[in-house]
Formats: structure tokens, C-alpha cells, sequence
């Protein structure tokens, strides 16, 4: 990671590219609040990134960055070579509530994007169809979206983040208001789906277990000022399946995360410091 | 209801029960006015009322016609200005803090103290009713649409902003759509305003119209059709506000109707 992370020599097929990135709020009382600091990562063309950290460590924050809704304070962010300035519509956005819109019907839902950046709906809309049967949502094309269970509802805010083939996936928590269970198995189906569909994609969650069994590398970030404590690669092989959370290299990788999580307090463990 | 019969057992329409007891209270009222000497010109009792408004049935459907228009003519105005100025308001901060105040100011002025200068600027007739329709009903619209599209979840803004909506998509897709249920909540309350407000104008200065006929009718102490015609007023609110509810149900199929207002 270290020599990926010198501006010098971008590595093979970065696709997204943070460096010195930071992010300042302003209180109400005029004070400066710093709730991303120091952030240099690239991510890898189709590569599975997992952002864990504690509340408030700014991970949300820094997905926002990514997909231009928030600008940084100081630093860059390249997508594609190109500097974010502004929302770009190669991005797919999941959030943690579904975020459908009631008045829509399943399939409606899905086409949204299409719809706003006036895409061949005809084309489309087969293909929002094959996407909810992947999703197991065959037959449910035509529900609203209050005839449906949370975890349907998230599976159907994945469809609509993919219908537009986006080269990137945002997904801001997008299982924690789940039951375990649901977020279990929707983290089998985020996989299989990105296997299919080769997505980059940038995944936040607080939860260490689901970090390091979806994702390729995990990113480590400690809180207030949210900083990359550590880049963990993870070594296991594809596809992943619930029962290597038993694995060594499972548990050495969440110990490692842990670690970082739970020491925040010493600012000395920043392992991803500059060159 | 025997004890050990299941919710299944009882099987009486929701509807008998506000009948029933609007039907007890105009019988108690006519049994009172039997017992109670009080003369019909202080309190008629319903069958007099019925008489007496019956006599007038020839002229009563192009009254309640004049009111009815009035009414609907004042309401249309208000919600084809009153939705676009929320629109303003919503977009601009800097309109929201200059028009937001102005309107504020406006509907501290009570209406009824408008009609009279209304009446000078305009004249006499169909139009100072509808004007004040208007009046009392704009404030309530206004309030219902600009919270309404203010209601959009940020979420949901910042998803098709980050497809690179443009402003009109953002209005079309999300903030329309999600103001719906307040926006009905503001007309529901502006239509109950609506009659009271075409009254008003009619009490002021019209030839036509139900207030007319109670303003003619009172200073002829023919009470009992005072009375008909405030029921036939009461019946035209009622009526016109689950009309309104009516429109909501069809409009905002997704928003369940488990909250009633008013």
C-alpha cells in the first residue's frame, strides 16, 4: 500500500484517487469542526473497499466527497483522472433507509435514474426487470413500496443504484437498519452482485465482521479528526462465504481493526502517515 | 353485543352512529321547543325551519349556486397563486426572508375588516366575495405547499442530485410528489375558510348568495330561514370538504388516511 499511496506513481487502474483530503464544518457557534483529515486512499477499477470506523469518524462524510454531493475543504479527489467538483452520474448511491419514493412502484423506483438522465426507458426497463429477479424480487415489480419488507426495500434501492451501470457503488451503511439475519444475506447477494457486475465499489459500516467479509481492502478510521488509521488488505478468496468469519485470516484482520477502532485515543498508530 | 362474541358480532355500519346522534339531537331539540315556551323568532324549531326554507325553495338553488361559485371561484384563485409563491419561497432564501414576512402581515389583518374596503375598490357583486375567498384562503395554501416541499427527504434530494438532476427534475420528481400530503392538509383547511370567507362578503355587500339570505332574512325576523339557510351553509362546507378529502384520496393514493386532520 505504501508506494500506492505516493502521488508519484499511481497504481495500475486506480480509479478513484483522495489525497490530503479535508473536510471542515462550521459550528453554530463559528467554531471549526475538522471531520475529515490528512485522507489519502485510491481505489483500485472494480476494486471492494470497506470504510469502518466509529460514529462521527467522518466515513459518511468522506462518500459524500466521493460522489461530489459535498465538496472537500482542502485536498483532491479524482474520479477517472478528473477532479469532483460536482455530482457525476457514474456513481450508484444506497443508502442506510431505502429511500424509495411511495408514490412509485417497485419498478418505477428502479428506472428513477434512467428517467433523470433521460436514458432509453424501453431498453431499461427489461433490464430492471432482470435486475429485481436477480434479487429475488421477480413478481414484486409492480408492488409500492410499503407492501414491502425492509430488506426487499434495500434490495430494491441496490437495483436502482445499478440500473444506470455506474462505475462506482456509494453505499452509506445500507444494512445497519437491517435485522442480522437480512443483513447476512443481503451481504452474500452485494457480493454475488458485484461479481457479476464488476462495480468498484465504496462500502461504510460500523460493523467489523461485515468490513472484512465483503471487502477486498478494509480502511481503519479513527474518530474526531477522522483519519485513515490503517489499510487492511484482505487475503481471503472469492466468493466469501459466512463460515470464513472463523477463518485465521478473518480474525487477524478484524483484531487488526479493532485495534485501531479502540486505540483511538493515540494518535501514534496512524499507520497510513504521508511518505 | 353478547360477551362472547368476537369485533364480527356487533355489524353495524361505522355511518349509523354520527346519524343516530345527529338525528337524537334535532328530535330533542324539536321535543325541548314543544315543552319550552320560546318564541319561534329567538329560536325556531327544525319544523319550522324546514317550512320556512321550503317556502323559499324556488330561490335557494341559484343563492347556494352564487355562494358555491363564489366559493370555488376564491379557492381556485387562491391555490393557482398560492402554489407558485410557495414555490418562490422555497427556492429562494432570500425570497423566503422578504415575501414570508409580507404574507405574515397580510394574514394578521382579519378579513372581515378588509370586506368593507374590498367592497370600495371593486364594487358590488360576485367579484369582493371571491376576493375575499381568496384571502382567507391563500395563507393556509401557502403554509401547506411550502412546508410540503420542504418535506422532501434530504436523502432522497441528494439522490437525484447526484445524477445530476437539474432543478426541474427536482421539483417534478421529489419535491411535488412529497409536499402532496401537506399541501392537501392546507387545502383541507382552506376549504372549511373558503364558505366562511364567501359569507363574509356576502354579508357585506352582495344581492345574492346564502349569507344574503340570512342578512334579508334576519332583518325580516324570519329566523327559521336564517336557520335553513346556515344549514344549507353548514351542508355546503361539509360537503365541499370531503370533496376535497375525496381528491386527496385519489391524488395521494401512498399517504393512508390513518391521521385525519380537522
Amino acid at each position: 500500500m505504501s508506494d500506492a499511496l505516493s502521488p508519484s506513481t499511481p497504481p495500475d487502474g486506480a480509479l478513484i484517487r483522495l489525497r490530503d483530503v479535508q473536510k471542515t464544518y462550521r459550528s453554530r457557534r463559528g467554531e471549526a469542526i475538522v471531520a475529515v483529515q490528512d485522507v489519502a486512499l485510491d481505489i483500485r477499477d472494480k476494486e471492494f473497499v470497506t470504510l469502518v470506523g466509529p460514529s462521527g469518524c467522518g466515513k459518511s462524510t468522506l462518500l459524500m466527497m466521493v460522489s461530489g454531493l459535498i465538496l472537500s475543504s482542502a485536498g483532491t479527489i479524482e474520479f477517472d483522472g478528473a477532479a469532483v467538483r460536482a455530482p457525476h452520474p457514474d456513481v450508484g448511491l444506497v443508502f442506510q433507509n431505502a429511500v424509495l419514493m411511495p408514490w412509485r412502484t417497485v419498478l418505477q423506483n428502479v428506472l428513477l435514474p434512467i428517467e433523470i438522465l433521460r436514458r432509453d426507458m424501453t431498453a431499461h426497463r427489461r433490464q430492471a426487470r432482470d435486475l429485481l429477479a436477480r434479487v429475488g424480487l421477480a413478481g414484486f415489480e409492480h408492488a409500492t413500496p410499503r407492501e414491502l419488507s425492509g430488506g426487499m426495500q434495500q434490495r430494491v434501492a441496490i437495483c436502482r443504484a445499478l440500473i444506470h451501470d455506474p462505475r462506482v457503488l456509494l453505499m452509506d451503511e445500507p444494512f445497519a437498519a437491517l435485522d442480522a439475519m437480512t443483513r447476512e444475506e443481503l451481504g452474500m447477494e452485494l457480493q454475488r452482485l458485484w461479481g457479476d457486475h464488476k462495480k468498484t465499489v465504496l462500502f461504510v459500516t460500523h460493523s467489523i465482521p461485515e468490513a472484512v467479509l465483503l471487502a477486498d481492502r478494509v480502511v481503519a478510521m479513527t474518530a474526531r479528526p477522522g483519519r485513515i488509521a490503517e489499510v487492511v488488505p484482505v487475503n481471503l478468496p472469492r466468493p466469501r462465504t459466512a463460515e470464513m468469519a472463523y477463518s485465521d485470516v478473518f480474525q487477524e484482520c478484524s483484531e487488526r481493526i479493532r485495534r485501531h477502532i479502540f486505540a483511538q485515543r493515540r494518535p501514534a498508530e496512524r499507520g497510513e502517515a504521508g511518505p | 353485543m353478547s360477551g362472547a362474541s368476537g369485533p364480527e358480532a356487533g355489524r353495524v355500519p361505522a355511518w349509523i352512529w354520527p346519524v343516530a346522534s345527529l338525528a337524537g339531537m334535532i328530535a330533542l331539540w324539536q321535543a325541548a321547543l314543544a315543552v319550552i315556551p320560546v318564541p319561534t323568532w329567538l329560536l325556531p324549531s327544525p319544523i319550522s325551519i324546514v317550512k320556512a326554507t321550503w317556502a323559499w325553495y324556488p330561490q335557494l338553488p341559484a343563492h347556494t349556486l352564487a355562494t358555491l361559485g363564489a366559493t370555488l371561484a376564491g379557492y381556485g384563485l387562491a391555490i393557482a397563486v398560492g402554489v407558485p409563491v410557495a414555490v418562490l419561497i422555497v427556492t429562494s432564501r432570500f425570497l423566503e426572508q422578504t415575501v414570508y414576512p409580507i404574507l405574515l402581515v397580510f394574514q394578521s389583518v382579519p378579513k372581515v375588516a378588509v370586506a368593507p374596503i374590498l367592497l370600495v375598490w371593486v364594487g358590488y357583486g360576485q367579484l369582493p366575495k371571491i376576493l375575499i375567498v381568496f384571502l382567507v384562503c391563500f395563507f393556509p395554501i401557502v403554509i401547506g405547499a411550502a412546508t410540503g416541499l420542504n418535506s422532501a427527504p434530504p436523502e432522497m434530494l441528494n439522490l437525484v442530485r447526484s445524477l445530476c438532476a437539474t432543478r426541474g427534475q427536482v421539483f417534478l420528481k421529489v419535491r411535488f410528489p412529497s409536499a402532496m400530503p401537506h399541501l392537501f392538509v392546507g387545502l383541507k383547511v382552506a376549504i372549511t375558510l373558503a364558505v366562511i370567507g364567501a359569507v363574509i362578503g356576502e354579508f357585506v355587500g352582495s344581492n345574492q348568495g346564502l349569507g344574503y339570505i340570512i342578512v334579508v332574512s334576519m332583518s325580516q325576523v324570519n329566523t327559521s330561514l336564517a336557520f335553513g339557510a346556515m344549514t344549507l351553509l353548514a351542508v355546503l362546507s361539509i360537503a365541499l370538504f370531503y370533496a376535497v378529502e375525496w381528491i386527496e384520496r385519489l391524488a395521494v393514493p401512498w399517504s393512508r388516511p390513518e391521521n385525519p386532520v380537522v
